[in-house]
């Protein structure tokens, strides 16, 4: 890798900002949210570290999933959903892993557990991956995902939506979460959104439409900036240790 | 209003019932995308080290047993190295990736660990952490990634020495990290989301 390992330790998360374990309106998270208070310390080695994830680990494909199934195009809205992955300070994280997953543009997932009325696209598997650049950036093309309807509340349905998996450089860094589209309006009543307090918060997750990344007669454009946690310090490879 | 010093971090959603499509699309049966799943094993032929397996559960406050988790898991070397690119003490052992991806089964929710047992890591500010293997869970209802760590219940001494397990004020809950020993190079792990026996969750 071209770019010196950043190291050093992490910043703590700031658990207001991101949803709490415990969320009634998301009824599942009732069972399954832990009660005790989590033990907080300084990161360790064991949260600053983390695998090495490089282009060459990726298929030509792989980050495209309207042909990454079958090599025949999938049904629905073509998108391209594209940014880039930075630290606190603003600061490219490069040879970070993206992997997404999405419903077909009829809001049905392939998966053994999913039954929704809406088809199966046999060209749509629903997942891509990539690694980001040396400026921290990169882009998926697929299609827009259609909302579905889900078990919660008497009518609870998904805003179009993006699931997102990020792998920084530290294990302690690892993030899941969903991206959602400007102007739709099912996100406001979403039970999964609204697990998150802060309105600014949420605001971070809706993904603007992006004009100057659609190509014309082809594809609009999303823009999804990730930010990680930072880190305190950070040491480079080539100069001495605590310098 | 003034600008915040540093950027947020992007807010975590739940990893929902179908973290699998995107995760480990082979081991859900969506094959022909990848040629294989990432983290399939944090070790390779030939990885130093005692060979061990672990298996286990994950579990709900109601007891019922978790058939959409999924766990990640980091460890070190048998030499307590990471083999990570910044890892700054030396080359850990080619042979060890060091991460995998654990799902719990379809149909019994149980998920196994083949691993070779982790070596101690120096502690940042002094003293050395016990054998010990990072673990991160998603699922649906888990709106943010769960931290917490497998200890191993036959390394007493070392875990009585652990920086970080003496930060557990509840003495009694510290059994929560311990793997327990059902054969040779055998262990078995439950994390258990809620309730009595709740596991010990970090925030490291
Ligand atoms: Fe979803």
């Amino acid at each position: 890798m071209a770019d010196a390992p950043v190291r050093g330790p992490l910043v703590a998360r700031d658990r207001l900002w991101h949803p709490p374990a415990y969320a009634p309106g998301y009824k599942t998270s009732v069972t399954r949210a832990p009660s005790r208070a989590l033990v907080a310390a300084p990161s360790t080695l064991s949260e600053e570290t983390g695998p090495a994830f490089g282009q060459d680990m990726l298929g030509e494909l792989d980050n495209n999933l309207i042909l990454n199934f079958t090599g025949q195009p999938a049904i629905g809205e073509r998108i391209i959903m594209h940014g880039r992955v930075q630290d606190d300070q603003g600061r490219p994280v490069p040879g970070a892993l993206l992997e997404i997953w999405q419903a077909n543009a009829g809001g049905r997932y392939r998966h053994k557990k999913d039954g929704y009325a809406a088809p199966l696209d046999p060209n749509f598997g629903g997942c891509g991956r990539t690694v980001t650049n040396a400026e921290g950036r990169y882009e998926f093309l697929t299609i827009r995902p259609g909302a579905y309807p889900w078990p919660n509340g008497p009518n609870d349905w998904r805003p179009m939506h993006i699931h997102i998996s990020v792998f920084g450089s530290g294990f302690g860094q690892r993030l899941i979460t969903q991206m959602y589209f400007e102007g739709d309006p099912l996100i406001a009543r979403c039970p999964i959104v609204n697990t998150i307090k802060d309105g600014s918060a949420i605001e971070q997750l809706v993904a603007p439409l992006d004009m100057s990344a659609a190509i014309p007669m082809d594809c609009l454009a999303y823009r999804f900036d990730i930010t990680l946690r930072g880190r305190r310090q950070t040491f480079f490879e080539n100069r001495p240790e605590g310098l | 209003m003034t600008k915040l010093p540093y950027l947020p971090e992007t807010p975590s959603q739940t990893a929902g019932p179908y973290v699998h499509i995107g995760l480990t699309p082979n081991a859900l049966g969506n094959a022909g995308i990848y040629p294989q799943d990432l983290g399939i094993s944090p070790i390779r032929d030939g990885a130093k080290g005692e060979r061990i397996t672990i298996r286990g559960t994950v579990t709900d406050g109601a007891g019922m047993i978790l058939r959409d988790a999924l766990i990640e898991t980091w460890q070190a070397d048998a030499e307590g190295l990471y083999p990570a690119p910044n890892e700054a003490r030396g080359q850990a052992d080619p042979n060890v990736t060091g991460w995998a991806r654990v799902i719990a089964d379809f149909d019994s929710g149980q998920w196994t660990l083949n691993t070779i047992k982790p070596g101690s890591v120096p502690h940042t500010s002094g003293g050395t952490m016990a054998p010990h293997i990072s673990l991160w869970v998603v699922a649906r209802g888990v709106n943010i990634g769960l931290q917490t760590r497998i200890y191993f219940e036959d390394e007493l001494a070392a875990n009585k020495k652990c920086p970080i397990l003496a930060r557990i004020e509840h003495k009694d809950r510290m059994r929560t990290l311990l793997a327990k020993k059902t054969g040779n190079g055998e262990y078995w792990f439950e994390v258990k989301l809620q309730g009595e026996d709740e596991t010990i969750f970090f925030d490291l």
